[in-house]
C-alpha cells in the first residue's frame, strides 16, 4: 500500500509529462467518431441512419466523463451525477423555449454555457456534502440530492411542465448557421464537439499537479492531507467542475432532442452514468465513452432481437464482465495488449 | 393520531423487513448486493405462484419464500458471488445491477409484465379496535413478525456461536481460518440466511403492496436509505432508523402533505450530513 | 415475432436498401412502446391490441400490406423521440403509434409535424398532447372523458361531498381538477383533494385523512397498472364500514389486473370506454381473436385503443387509395365513425380527438372471473378542453 503510493509521488513530474502528450490511439479514437458521422449520416445508400443513437451516446459519454472526474480521479463514489444532467437540461430547454427560436436566448452554444454555469454552482454548493463519510454515506448523500431535485421538478409545474415535460424547446441554429435536421446530423457534430472540448479540458486537468493531488488524495485522504494537500478545497473544485460537465451534457440531450421531461433528472440517469462508467472502465477518461458506445449499442442490438427480455443479456454481460475482467473494457483492453507484447518479447 | 402512528410504524416494519437482510450482507460481509431486491421479488412472487395457482396457504407461503430465496441466494453465492468478494465496491455494484437486470426479464418472462397481487387470509384480513384507534390486523402481523425477527437476529449473532464465528470471519478471514473457523462456509450461510430474510420480506410485503417485474429496482432505494440512515454495524440500527422514516413519512404525508414526497429524502440527507456513519451506530469509526 | 426479426435487420448497420418495387407495396406502422420498464405491461398490451387487429383483418388494405415495427422505449421520452426519427428516416414508416405517457408524446410530436407523418395517440390521455402537433390523432380517450361521467353519476346517486386522491403527476391533477369541477357544478362539494407521490408506494396516510374527512365518496385516480397496491390498501382500511363509497376511473379496476383483486372489489363503481365484458358482437369477436393470438390474455382499454388505432390507419388509407401523404390521411381520418370493440366510435373531425362512448360499470362477478359490467350508458363526450378548432 505505502509502497506505491511513494512511487506515484516520485515518478510524479515525469508521469505528467509523458501524460499530456496524445497517443496516436486517442487520434484514432477521434478520427473514427468522426468517420461515424460518414457512416451513419444517411449518405452512403442503403446504410441506415443512427445518427441520434449516435448523439444519445455521446450525451451519456460525456455524463459518465463527468463521473469519471469525481469517482475515478477523486475517488468520490456518486449516485446524483443525474441531478446535474437533469438540471442542465432544464435549464438549457427553459432558455430555448423561451427565446422561442431566436437568438440570443435560444442559442444552443450559449444555452450550454449558461447551463454549465448554473449547475457549476449548484455543484459547488452540494459538494460540501460530499466530503465526509463512508463509499455509502456518499452514494446515499448524492443520491438523496438527486430525489429531492427529481421532485422538485415534479412539483414546480408552472416551471418545468411537472410530468408533461417542456415542449416547444426550440434551440436556433448553432452558431445561427445550421439548423437541428431530422437526420441528426448537425445534433451529432455539434454534440461530439461538445464532447471533444469537454473532454481535452478533463484532460488537462487530470494531467495536471491538481489532477495528480486529486489521485493522492483518492489513494489517502489523510495522507494527502499530512502532506499539505487541501483535500477538501480540491475536492470542492473537481466535484464543482464534474457538476458543469453534467450538466453540460443534460444541455446537450435537451437541445438535439428539444424537450425536457421528469426523467432527464430521474434516479436512472445516474445509475446509466454509473453503470456505463465502469463497464467501460473508471480512472482513463475514456472509459465513459467506450462504455457509453458499447453499452448503447448493445442494448441496441440485443433489443432489436428480443423486444422484451434485452435486459436479461445485457445483465449477463455485466455479469460477465466483472466476473472475468478488471477495470472494465479498457481494463479488458489494456491486459489483452499487455500480454499481446509480452508474448512478442519471448 | 393513533391510527397514524401505527400505520408509520408498520410502514417502517416493512422497510426494515426488506432492508434488514441487505444490512446483514453489507454490514456483516462488506459486500454491496444491489440484486437484494430480486431475492425479496423472488419470495414475493414465490408466494403468489403458491397461494394462486396452487391454493397454498399465506401462512406455509412465508416460510416457503424464506426458504426458497434463501436456496436461490446459497446457490448463487457458491456459483457467482463468491467470485466477486476480493473485488472492489464499484465492481460488485456493477455486479449486483447485472443480476438485478437479469432476474427483470426472468420474472417476465415466466410470470409477465402486469401487476401482482394476493388475497390474504381471512384471519389477517380486516381491521381491529386497538385503544380506540382502528388498525389493519394485517399490519399487527408484519409488526409482530419484524419484532420477533429483531430479537431473534440480534441474539444469533450476539449470543450464539455461529454469530461470534461470523463476526470473527468478518473481522479478520485470514485469522479466523488459522483459528479452524471455516470462512467459506460460514460466508454461504449468512449469505442465504440474508437472502431469506429478502424473501420473507417480499413474502410479507405483498400483503400490503402489489408486485410486478421492476420491484427489485423499484424499491432499491428504499432499501438503501434504510440502511445507510440507520448504519451497517448493528441489527437494532436499522430497526430504528425503519421506525423513523416509517413514522415521518406517514405522519409527514398525513401533516403535511404539500412536502409528503421529499420527507423521506429529506431526513436521509439531514441524517448522513450530521451523522455519516448513521444514526444508530455503536462507536462511529470505521 | 416475424416483424421483429425484420426491423431487427433493418436496423443493422448492413442492411440492403429495401427493393424499391417492394417498398412501394408495403406500408409500414412504426410502434413506440414501453416493453420495459414500468410501464411494461402497457406495451404488451398495446402490441397485442394491434396484433389482434391484424390477426382479424388481414394485413392487407387498398392493394397493399401493411407492416408493424415495435420499438421499445422504456418509457423515457428522449429515446422514444429518437426511435420516432429513426423509423421515419429508415424505416420510412408511414404511421407512427402507442406513447405510453404524456411527456413521449411531447417529444414526439415535432418530428410528426417536421416528417409529415400521422401519428397516433392510444395511451398518452392528457388533453394538451393533440394541439402539439396538427398530425396527432387520438384513439384512446381523454382525462376529462373519463372523469365527467363518474362525477355526473355521483351527483345524481346520493353523493353530496367527496375527497378526491391521485398520483402526483399531470394526468392524475387532471383527473382531480376535473371531477372537482364537474361534481361541484352539479352541486356536490369536494371536502379535500389529496395528492399521493407517483412512487410511493404506502397510500395509508392519504386514506386514513380521507376517512377522517367522513364524505359520502372518495374518488380514486391512478396510472393504469398501479391499480392493484392502490386497492389492496383501499380495502384494508375498510371504507365500506364508515359508509364511505369508492368511485374511480376504470383505470383503477383495470382488466388486467382486476380479477387478482378478490372480492373486496365487488360493487366499486368506475367510469370508462372499455370494459372485456363489453356486450357486443364486435367486442366479444375482439375478445375472442385476443385471446386466441396473445396467450388468453385478457385486453384491457389500452389494447381497445391500439386495437382502433389500427382501424383508424386501415380506413384511412382505404380512403386515400393506398396514397401515404400525411396530411391526405389525417384528413381522411377526420369525423370518421365506426362500430368499435367499446361501442360507437367517432373521430372529432375539428380537433382530432376520439370521442369515445363512456359507461358506468360496477365490479361483479362472472363465469368465476370479475368485470366491469356495465350498467348505465353514459353517452359520448367530446373533449371538453378544446379551443383550437384545426
Amino acid at each position: 500500500m505505502s509502497g506505491s503510493h511513494d512511487k506515484d509521488l516520485q515518478s510524479a513530474s515525469a508521469r505528467l509529462l509523458k501524460q499530456s502528450h496524445s497517443r496516436w490511439y486517442e487520434w484514432l479514437f477521434w478520427a473514427v467518431a468522426l468517420s461515424l458521422f460518414v457512416i451513419f449520416g444517411d449518405f452512403i445508400p442503403g446504410v441506415p441512419t443512427r445518427l441520434m443513437l449516435l448523439t444519445e451516446i455521446v450525451t451519456l459519454a460525456l455524463l459518465a466523463l463527468s463521473i469519471d472526474l469525481v469517482l475515478g480521479f477523486a475517488g468520490i463514489v456518486t449516485l446524483g451525477q443525474g441531478a446535474y444532467f437533469g438540471l442542465g437540461a432544464y435549464v438549457a430547454a427553459l432558455l430555448a423555449k423561451g427565446g422561442a427560436g431566436t437568438f440570443p436566448m435560444s442559442d444552443p452554444v450559449i444555452g450550454l454555457l449558461i447551463a454549465g454555469l448554473v449547475t457549476g454552482v449548484f455543484g459547488f454548493v452540494t459538494s460540501f456534502l460530499v466530503l465526509r463519510g463512508s463509499d455509502l454515506t456518499r452514494l446515499m448523500v448524492t443520491l438523496g440530492v438527486a430525489l429531492i431535485l427529481s421532485e422538485l421538478a415534479n412539483q414546480m409545474r408552472w416551471l418545468t411542465g411537472g410530468a408533461d415535460g417542456l415542449n416547444g424547446v426550440m434551440p436556433s441554429a448553432v452558431l445561427g448557421i445550421w439548423e437541428f435536421d431530422l437526420w441528426g446530423r448537425v445534433a451529432y457534430l455539434y454534440s461530439l464537439a461538445v464532447l471533444f472540448i469537454c473532454f481535452w479540458l478533463s484532460r488537462r486537468i487530470v494531467n495536471s499537479p491538481f489532477g495528480l493531488s486529486l489521485k493522492a488524495i483518492k489513494n489517502n485522504p489523510l495522507r494527502a492531507r499530512a502532506i499539505g494537500v487541501p483535500v477538501n478545497a480540491r475536492l470542492v473544485a473537481i466535484y464543482t467542475i464534474a457538476a458543469a460537465l453534467a450538466g453540460i451534457a443534460g444541455a446537450l440531450l435537451a437541445q438535439t432532442t428539444q424537450s425536457a421531461s421528469p426523467d432527464m433528472i430521474a434516479f436512472h440517469r445516474s445509475a446509466d452514468g454509473l453503470l456505463i462508467l465502469v463497464f467501460g472502465g473508471a480512472g482513463y477518461l475514456y472509459g465513459g465513452l467506450i462504455g457509453a458506445a458499447a453499452f448503447r449499442v448493445m442494448q441496441d442490438v440485443i433489443g432489436n432481437i428480443t423486444l422484451q427480455y434485452w435486459q436479461f443479456w445485457l445483465g449477463a454481460v455485466l455479469v460477465a464482465l466483472v466476473i472475468f475482467v478488471r477495470n472494465g473494457i479498457i481494463g479488458m483492453m489494456v491486459a489483452g495488449w499487455a500480454r499481446l507484447r509480452k508474448g512478442d518479447g519471448q | 393520531m393513533l391510527t397514524i402512528l401505527f400505520d408509520g410504524v408498520a410502514y417502517g416494519m416493512l422497510l426494515f423487513v426488506l432492508g434488514i437482510g441487505l444490512c446483514v450482507t453489507l454490514g456483516l460481509m462488506n459486500f454491496i448486493n444491489l440484486a437484494h431486491g430480486a431475492f425479496a421479488m423472488a419470495g414475493g412472487y414465490l408466494t403468489i405462484v403458491l397461494m394462486n395457482r396452487y391454493g397454498i396457504s399465506y401462512y406455509w407461503g412465508l416460510p416457503a419464500a424464506f426458504v426458497f430465496s434463501a436456496a436461490l441466494g446459497a446457490i448463487l453465492e457458491r456459483t457467482l458471488y463468491v467470485h466477486l468478494y476480493n473485488k472492489s465496491h464499484l465492481d460488485q455494484t456493477l455486479f449486483s445491477i447485472g443480476l438485478v437486470f437479469m432476474s427483470m426479464a426472468i420474472v417476465d418472462y415466466f410470470m409477465g409484465a402486469n401487476q401482482q397481487t394476493i388475497n390474504l387470509p381471512p384471519a389477517l384480513d380486516g381491521r381491529i379496535n386497538v385503544l380506540g384507534a382502528s388498525v389493519g390486523i394485517f399490519r399487527i402481523f408484519t409488526i409482530v413478525i419484524c419484532g420477533l425477527l429483531t430479537i431473534a437476529l440480534q441474539f444469533i449473532i450476539a449470543k450464539t456461536r455461529f454469530g461470534s464465528r461470523l463476526r470473527a470471519a468478518v473481522d479478520d478471514g485470514r485469522v479466523a481460518r488459522g483459528l479452524g473457523i471455516n470462512v467459506t462456509t460460514i460466508f454461504a450461510l449468512t449469505f442465504a440466511f440474508g437472502s431469506g430474510l429478502a424473501g420473507l420480506g417480499g413474502a410479507l410485503s405483498i400483503g400490503i403492496i402489489s408486485i410486478d417485474p421492476t420491484f427489485p429496482l423499484k424499491y432499491m432505494i428504499y432499501f438503501l436509505i434504510v440502511i445507510s440512515v440507520g448504519g451497517t454495524t448493528t441489527i437494532t440500527g436499522p430497526f430504528y432508523a425503519s421506525l423513523l422514516l416509517g413514522v415521518a413519512d406517514v405522519a409527514g404525508k398525513y401533516y403535511v402533505p404539500e412536502i409528503g414526497g421529499f420527507i423521506i429524502y429529506t431526513i436521509m440527507v439531514a441524517v448522513l450530513i450530521l451523522r455519516p456513519q448513521g444514526l444508530f451506530t455503536k462507536g462511529a469509526t470505521r | 415475432m416475424r416483424n421483429r426479426i425484420l426491423s431487427g435487420l433493418a436496423a443493422g448497420a448492413f442492411a440492403l436498401a429495401a427493393v424499391p418495387a417492394l417498398a412501394q407495396e408495403v406500408v409500414k406502422v412504426g410502434l413506440i412502446l414501453p416493453m420495459t420498464g414500468q410501464q411494461a405491461s402497457t406495451g404488451r398490451q398495446l402490441e397485442a391490441g394491434a396484433k389482434a387487429f391484424l390477426a382479424q383483418r388481414g394485413n392487407m388494405v387498398a392493394g397493399k400490406r401493411v407492416e408493424i415495427v415495435v420499438k421499445d422505449d422504456q418509457g423515457v421520452a428522449d429515446i422514444s423521440k429518437r426511435l420516432a426519427q429513426e423509423l421515419v428516416v429508415n424505416d420510412k414508416v408511414a404511421f407512427l403509434g402507442g406513447f405510453g405517457l404524456t411527456p413521449i408524446a411531447m417529444a414526439v410530436g415535432p418530428v410528426a409535424t417536421q416528417a409529415k407523418v400521422p401519428a397516433i395517440i392510444m395511451t398518452a390521455a392528457t388533453s394538451a398532447v393533440v394541439p402539439q402537433s396538427p398530425f396527432f390523432v387520438r384513439a384512446g380517450r381523454t382525462m376529462p372523458q373519463m372523469t365527467f361521467p363518474i362525477a355526473d353519476w355521483a351527483a345524481k346517486n346520493g353523493i353530496k361531498s367527496a375527497v378526491t386522491l391521485v398520483s402526483d403527476y399531470a394526468p392524475g391533477i387532471d383527473a382531480e381538477k376535473f371531477f372537482k369541477q364537474r361534481f361541484e357544478e352539479a352541486g356536490g362539494k369536494v371536502l379535500d383533494s389529496l395528492r399521493a407521490p407517483l412512487a410511493s408506494p404506502e397510500f395509508s396516510p392519504f386514506l386514513q385523512k380521507a376517512k377522517d374527512l367522513k364524505p359520502d365518496a372518495l374518488f380514486l385516480f391512478v396510472p393504469s397498472g398501479q391499480g392493484a397496491t392502490l386497492m389492496k390498501q383501499v380495502i384494508d382500511r375498510d371504507f365500506a364500514g364508515s359508509k364511505i363509497r369508492v368511485i374511480a376511473t376504470g383505470d383503477v379496476t383495470d382488466d388486467d389486473l382486476l380479477n387478482d383483486m378478490g372480492d373486496s372489489v365487488l360493487g366499486m363503481i368506475t367510469s370508462h370506454d372499455y370494459s372485456a365484458d363489453h356486450n357486443s358482437p364486435e367486442n366479444k369477436a375482439f375478445v375472442e381473436i385476443f385471446r386466441k393470438v396473445n396467450n388468453n390474455m385478457r385486453p384491457n382499454m389500452m389494447a381497445v385503443a391500439a386495437f382502433d388505432g389500427m382501424e383508424l390507419i386501415f380506413r384511412s388509407l382505404e380512403a386515400t387509395k393506398g396514397d401515404t401523404n400525411g396530411q391526405k390521411l389525417v384528413d381522411a381520418m377526420r369525423g370518421l365513425k365506426w362500430m368499435s370493440p367499446r361501442g360507437p366510435m367517432e373521430i372529432d373531425a375539428q380537433t382530432r380527438e376520439a370521442i369515445p362512448p363512456m359507461y358506468i360499470r360496477k365490479v361483479e362477478r362472472k363465469n368465476g372471473e370479475l368485470y366491469n359490467v356495465e350498467f348505465q350508458d353514459a353517452g359520448s363526450i367530446k373533449d371538453p378542453t378544446h379551443t383550437h378548432t384545426k
